[in-house]
């Protein structure tokens, strides 16, 4: 996908600035930077330990509706501005604590694939012979397999899953993209003439890695990475939603779980799976923001397109 | 059939082998790597839920027997090989005598009808969308719209479906809550039963279609860009073709080609997600089934429709490999 871009900048309007002063990238890492923040800023001004089960009344409206007394909704109180869930959870601060934790999974699953993609990619791409021949196929075979579907097989045997070990169960399936996609870099620019010219001179093996083709390769890098992210929070949530994620903290996906398997929707209480939705879209959407912005760093070409 | 070379044939099938032997190793040998076994992990499940047990040794015992999980771990996956090969995925441990094949059977077409007409729908949408985005001739308000088409591409298929439900089930109440037909209607070649699964199916497809349209339009898009600098392009434009001609038999016929790959190679995170999408719906398809078999701790249910999902989305693709070199002939090339 790192081949494809989007934008409609003109090539007039170019101006010399860095190419990493891009907008888009600058917006989705600021609002995901504040999404990895709420972890600790969060305590200060709400009290996050109305997460748990039973801290607050049950099926209560968000602040600004008027409650269906038929349908057994409590009204709403300034204590709970987005309402409260069926089990006594505040839905504010069941936000503020499985936000940062659903953004967490994707953030390890996807550092170990790209890690092991960089290192594959790298020693494929570069020193080539049989184990490209090997790894390149392996990568072929692994993608093709639906991740989604293994994973569910792996978390259900695993009596009791915890967020660490998730994302680690997760990165099974987030190193063949990085790979791909590092190796084909890798073979490129193998082929270069400053790479051609630092060989010339001498330089060695992994001089030429990590000066020459490493600061190069960066933007493909962090593409791959964000949307790594973005796939491995998709399958955490897909795992959660299932009834396979951790049930002891509550995550964005277990929150929509357990909406879904009290019939919220029937129920009409869509700020119990709403809330939840409204935190993975903006996630989701940050990080394809991102993606598309270091799209475009790497691709200059691109970024003129009409 | 120029295209289809004997050693391309055959290093597809290679391919496919080897990806549903490495799927099915996987799901065979990573929750034998994990502490306890399915046995002890079910009992703790059923524990934890608030079911009395008793003996539970000898009901781990008992199972273990019937898994065979007392033989040596290698005769365990010959064992188990043997079985994928013959098709023999044994007995459903939640709906016995129930065989697993025989309930993927049941529920196959309904997944099958559902997937492939929302994946063609939105592969052909999505591309039509990406064309036109890239084409000069497109008027201007129609480039500013189709943008809006692409909004739900980072959202996953199942949220879409929740608010899908949301908006046009529970407030609209112009399409039903689950199920893929109405109960009152007969089954057969009629138009209430036809009219019955056109609606029940109708959300649940839109949610596929909605999310992985906006991929094909803008991988389509810069392949289009990419087209337009092309020198047979400028022939094209300087013989005076029809812009219409243009567009469709020198841009999109060559721009199409790299997104039938993509569309291989996202088959498998598609069929993923479609399962979410029939849990959302209640669709009785594969995927609602798997989520039956997880409810129940059924295991030898999960493993049996997972094994049958990857062989379904390896087969897609080796068909998608085979018909490849028929639509660019120069695979054929590949021989010399």
């Amino acid at each position: 996908v790192t081949e494809q871009t989007t934008t409609k900048k003109n090539s007039k309007n170019r101006s010399p600035k860095s190419p990493w002063l891009n907008f888009k990238l600058l917006l989705g890492l600021g609002v995901l930077i504040m999404a990895i923040s709420i972890e600790y800023l969060a305590p200060f001004f709400w009290d996050t330990d109305m997460a748990k089960v039973g801290s607050a009344p049950t099926n209560m409206v968000p602040g600004w509706i008027e409650a269906d007394k038929e349908l057994g909704f409590k009204d709403p109180s300034a204590e709970h501005p987005l309402g409260t869930e069926s089990n006594g959870r505040d839905m504010l601060a069941l936000v503020l604590v499985a936000t940062p934790r659903s953004l967490k999974v994707g953030l390890i699953a996807a550092s170990i694939g790209i890690l092991v993609g960089t290192v594959l990619g790298f020693a494929t791409g570069f020193l080539g012979g049989w184990l490209d021949n090997v790894v390149r196929v392996l990568t072929d075979a692994w993608m093709t397999i639906p991740g989604l579907a293994v994973l569910i097989v792996i978390a259900s045997y695993i009596e009791e899953l915890n967020l660490q070990a998730m994302a680690l169960v997760i990165a099974l399936f987030s190193w063949p993209g990085p790979t791909r996609v590092i190796r084909a870099q890798v073979l490129s620019m193998r082929e270069r003439g400053y790479v051609q010219m630092s060989r010339l001179a001498g330089a060695g093996v992994l001089e030429i890695m990590f000066l020459e083709m490493m600061p190069n390769l960066l933007p493909y890098l962090a593409a791959t990475f964000t949307g790594g992210v973005s796939g491995a929070i998709l399958a955490a949530t897909g795992l959660e939603i299932l009834g396979l994620g951790p049930t002891r903290l509550p995550t964005l996906g277990m929150t929509i779980s357990n909406a879904l398997r009290s019939s919220a929707i029937l129920r009409g209480m869509w700020w119990w799976w709403g809330f939840p939705i409204i935190m993975l879209i903006i996630i989701f959407i940050s990080l394809f923001l991102m993606t598309i912005g270091l799209d475009e760093i790497a691709n200059p070409r691109l970024r003129g397109a009409r | 059939m120029s295209g289809l070379t004997t050693k391309y044939v055959l290093k597809r099938i290679g391919m496919f082998i080897l990806t549903v032997w490495l799927g099915a190793t996987i799901i065979f040998i990573v929750p034998r790597l994990v502490p306890g076994d399915p046995v002890q992990a079910m009992i703790g499940r059923m524990i934890t839920e608030g079911v009395n047990v008793e003996n539970a040794d000898v009901i781990i015992s008992t199972y273990r027997e019937r898994f065979g999980l007392n033989d040596h771990i290698l005769i365990q996956y010959v064992k188990y090989l043997y079985n994928a090969v013959t098709f023999n995925s044994g007995y459903s441990l939640a709906f016995f005598p129930s065989r697993v094949d025989d309930m993927v059977a049941r529920s196959l077409p309904w997944t099958l009808g559902l997937l492939f007409l929302s994946l063609i729908l939105s592969f052909v949408i999505g591309n039509l969308v990406g064309a036109l985005l890239a084409w000069r001739p497109t008027p201007k308000v129609l480039k500013l719209l189709l943008p809006i088409s692409l909004t739900f591409t980072s959202i996953p298929a199942y949220m879409v479906g929740i608010m899908l439900l949301f908006v046009f089930s529970f407030t609209l109440d112009w399409f039903p809550f689950a199920g893929n037909y109405a109960r009152d209607v007969s089954l057969g070649w009629n138009w209430a039963f036809i009219w019955s699964v056109i609606k029940h199916g109708f959300l649940p497809a839109m949610s596929i279609i909605l999310v992985s349209m906006g991929r094909w339009a803008l991988g389509m898009r810069g392949m289009m860009i990419t087209t337009d600098g092309e020198d047979y392009m400028i022939l094209a434009e300087a013989a005076g073709l029809r812009p219409f001609r243009i567009f469709w038999r020198y841009g999109v016929r060559n721009a199409i080609l790299p997104q039938i790959t993509a569309f291989g190679v996202a088959l498998g995170a598609l069929a993923g997600g479609s399962v979410l999408v029939e849990v959302i719906f209640t669709y009785p398809g594969v995927g609602h089934l798997l989520y039956q078999a997880i409810l129940n701790s059924d295991y030898t249910l999960i493993q049996g429709i997972v094994f049958y999902v990857i062989l379904g989305v390896s087969l897609a693709v080796l068909i998608l490999d085979l018909t490849y070199p028929l639509i660019d002939p120069r695979i054929s090339l590949e021989r010399s």
